[in-house]
């Protein structure tokens, strides 16, 4: 299957600070890919990468089987889907405007029918949500407009940053169901940053384990629970094997 | 000039800030009316209506800006060639202009101090001393009778010696010169418990009221009669002659030869008892200064009689205020057009400038703080020094005044717009450039109209503050509102400071008002209903 998306040998420093120290991964179309870790492995600044808001010392970075150095930037990032811990979606846009941000921006026809169909398909009516201001929604709502923000264009990928973090449990659970449901119909290929395995093992088909800028080991959910290639890794496996439940099972 | 002209110029300031240089050259040169000046005080405000007269009698065409600030800025104004002639006093300028000193034999000499004055100010400023009028204006230290006999006071020494015990209230200006408290602290050795200072307008009043003890006054003011007061014996002869002459500049005289002879009729025509009785007219009776420069130029036989349109404004004073204001309908609402002017102006070229300022600050992080605290620097000079410094660069009259609240009016707009674009909620910036935005789209989509509302607040400060700070350019001629400030102040004609004072305020509170609806037009959407209050 060819890759969506590729890192090969990346490396990056903040400073004298290393974030990235020869990085490589591969998602192939239409699956999904979590990068988990603790604060400061460097996986936040690996997703950066893929739409240039991180541009790496060394390495190549690639999407849609091209460098992204040799695409245009403000193109680049029309052309993938992007969600962040906290919405950030325009405050004083009401939620079609916000929805209908990137079709919009790429010129394209009927914006304002895919702002509909996205909304619709993250599960808010648009009859009933389009016209109100991101304050009056709750959280889990907020999520669901950029959820919907970021596939409203149809891109091929999708970087996710986080994006369920700042949910109570119950509106997780929800919003995760939501977009594995989505990311199947419409074959996107998806790259998670998160920091619960739990939510990797659910969402990912792939996970890979980052810690100081390193990859510990990388592969499906029941590879790294049956074999863990380093100490971390088993540490990281054994601290949410009441979460893991069913997979260890 | 005319009002077209000057209405020109206005605009011209608002497009092209830097070019005021030339602006002002422009103006100097030309077959532009002469420009009589004078001091803030009534008699000098009175001495300036009859050098205009008696021009004006002799077909010239004149243009009145009294009121200047005060010595530094008139005389700063005078050599810039802003202005042409104004009434200066021969002791004023030989200690608070020449700064020197002469042996007390020739500073006792009216006639020695005025030709060493003239020497100098020809050959240091190319200033020129036309002949004096005839009476000496000296500063008169006065206590009321009371205070006299409590402390028997008749000299300046015997100030010195009681001066521990008394409160002063002296002019600013007599405070800061070396003919004032600086030298009779020298000569005297006074040392008041406390100095305050006091305008002109308000010493006699604050005197008569027991506020303070003692006073600089003029030894030709009216009010010195009114309120019957001891004037000290300058024993030691501390004072040099001040005797009033017109004081003009040496290319207007070049120019406009024959407007210097006119000017010399008045040379040695005035006495000091009839000077009394002429400020008293203005200052105690509230005759109308054009009315007592006419009558008493028409006395000395210089014209022939007064302007047809000249009454006396006693009448009015019989009125009330409201009527006094109605009276004066037409000359209120020009100056209230002209410090509209003065304000729309100086707050769009800020507007203008201070915007842009902030966003590109708000881009070069690093430079900010201290650009934007300079600019608040700036708002810790006072408005009177500011324009001060502005005469030698750019005269007196509109353009100064633009500058100075151009200046005033920086500081909020471009903190506002900084810290407004700066703080625009980082979460949504942030999404929409990982979206593809580019920095305009994400500047004019997302962070101006968040950053609206302080952005606005900042520029209705500043409003706020140029509508206050345009009542000073009356101070360098530029009118507005001002000018009945200072002419009332300087006559002790409170219906008059009122009549400028009152308009101002209420100008003050439409101009935010008018604002704050602008800042809910241009609040950011999900914000606006809140604003407009209940649903």
């Amino acid at each position: 299957m060819p890759s969506a998306v590729a890192a090969r040998n990346v490396s990056h420093r903040f400073g004298d600070v290393v974030a990235l120290s020869d990085v490589s991964i591969e998602v192939p179309v239409g699956t999904a890919t979590a990068l988990v870790g603790e604060s400061g492995s460097g996986k936040t600044t690996l997703l950066r990468c893929f739409n240039r808001l991180v541009e790496p010392l060394s390495g190549e970075i690639v999407v849609r089987d091209r460098n992204v150095r040799d695409q245009d930037v403000i193109e680049l990032r029309r052309g993938i889907g992007y969600v962040q811990q906290h919405g950030g979606l325009i405050p004083h846009w009401r939620v079609l405007r916000n929805v209908a941000l990137v079709p919009r921006l790429r010129g394209q026809q009927d914006v304002d029918a895919k702002a509909r169909d996205a909304l619709e398909l993250v599960g808010l009516p648009s009859a009933q949500f389009g016209y109100r201001f991101p304050h009056e929604l709750s959280g889990g709502q907020r999520q669901r407009v950029a959820l919907a923000r970021s596939i409203a264009a149809r891109p091929e990928v999708i970087l996710l940053d986080e994006p369920f973090g700042a949910l109570d449990a119950i509106s997780r659970a929800e919003l995760q169901t939501a977009f594995d449901g989505l990311r199947r119909k419409l074959s996107v290929t998806a790259l998670l940053v998160t920091h619960d395995l739990a939510e990797a093992a659910r969402l990912a088909d792939q996970v890979v384990v980052m810690r100081q800028g390193k990859i510990e080991q990388r592969g499906p959910m029941s590879q790294l629970v049956r074999a863990p290639a380093t100490e971390y890794v088993a540490q990281l496996i054994e601290q949410a094997r009441a979460s893991l439940q069913g997979l260890l099972a | 000039m005319t009002r077209r002209s000057t209405r020109r110029r206005v605009w011209l300031v608002a497009g092209l800030l830097p070019v005021f240089a030339a602006a002002n050259g422009a103006q100097t040169g030309g077959n532009r009316p002469i420009v009589v000046a004078s001091k803030p005080f009534g008699e000098s405000y009175l001495l300036c209506e009859m050098f205009a007269q008696l021009l004006e009698s002799r077909g010239f065409s004149v243009e009145r800006k009294p009121g200047l600030g005060a010595t530094e800025i008139a005389f700063r104004a005078l050599r810039s060639g802003a202005i042409d002639v104004y009434p200066e006093y021969t002791g004023t300028g030989l200690i608070a202009v020449l700064h020197d000193s002469l042996p007390d034999s020739i500073a006792a000499d009216p006639r020695a101090v005025f030709s060493h004055i003239s020497r100098e100010f020809e050959a240091r400023y190319q200033l020129r001393w036309l002949p004096p009028l005839g009476f000496q204006n000296t500063y008169a230290i006065a206590v009321t009778r009371q205070t006299a006999r409590r402390y028997n006071l008749k000299t300046l020494s015997d100030l010195g010696r009681e001066s521990p015990h008394l409160l002063a209230g002296f002019t600013a200006d007599f405070i800061g010169r070396p003919d004032g408290l600086v030298g009779l602290t020298r000569i005297y050795g006074v040392h008041p418990k406390e100095v305050r200072p006091l305008a002109p307008a308000v010493k006699y009043q604050a005197l008569a009221a027991g506020a303070v003890d003692v006073i600089d006054g003029y030894s030709t003011d009216g009010l010195l009669a009114k309120y019957d007061l001891v004037t000290l014996v300058d024993d030691r002869h501390f004072f040099p002659p001040y005797e009033a002459a017109a004081l003009l500049n040496e290319s207007f005289a070049k120019r406009k030869p024959e407007a210097v002879t006119t000017l010399a009729l008045l040379s040695n025509r005035l006495t000091e008892a009839v000077m009394r009785q002429l400020n008293r007219r203005v200052e105690v009776d509230g005759e109308d200064v054009r009315s007592v420069a006419s009558s008493e130029l028409t006395t000395l036989g210089l014209i022939n009689s007064g302007p047809s349109d000249l009454r006396p404004n006693s009448a009015g004073n019989g009125g009330g205020f409201y009527s006094y204001l109605w009276d004066r309908r037409a000359s209120l609402a020009g100056m209230t057009g002209r410090h509209l002017e003065l304000v729309a102006v100086a707050l769009l070229a800020a507007v203008i400038f201070a915007i842009p300022l902030g966003l590109i600050l708000e881009r070069g992080r690093r430079i900010a703080e201290p650009v934007i605290g300079g600019l608040g620097v700036l708002q810790t000079i006072p408005s009177i020094a500011l324009l001060a410094f502005m005469i030698p660069l750019l005269g007196v009259g509109v353009i100064p005044a633009l500058v100075a609240l151009w200046l005033y009016a920086l500081y909020p707009i471009a903190r506002g717009t900084y810290s407004g674009v700066r703080d625009a909620d980082p979460d949504a910036v942030a999404a929409a450039e990982a979206l593809g935005t580019t920095p305009m789209q994400r500047l004019l989509l997302v962070r101006l109209p968040l950053a609206a509302p302080v952005i606005m607040s900042g520029v209705r400060t500043a409003a706020v503050i140029t509508v206050g700070a345009a009542t000073l350019a009356a101070f360098i001629g530029a009118g507005g509102l001002g000018e009945p400030i200072v002419a009332g102040l300087a006559l002790a004609d409170t219906r008059m400071i009122l009549s400028g004072a009152l308009p101002a305020a209420i100008l003050a509170l439409l101009v935010d008002g008018v604002l704050a609806l602008v800042e809910r037009v241009v609040a950011p959407a999900h914000r606006r209903r809140a604003l407009w209050g209940k649903r």
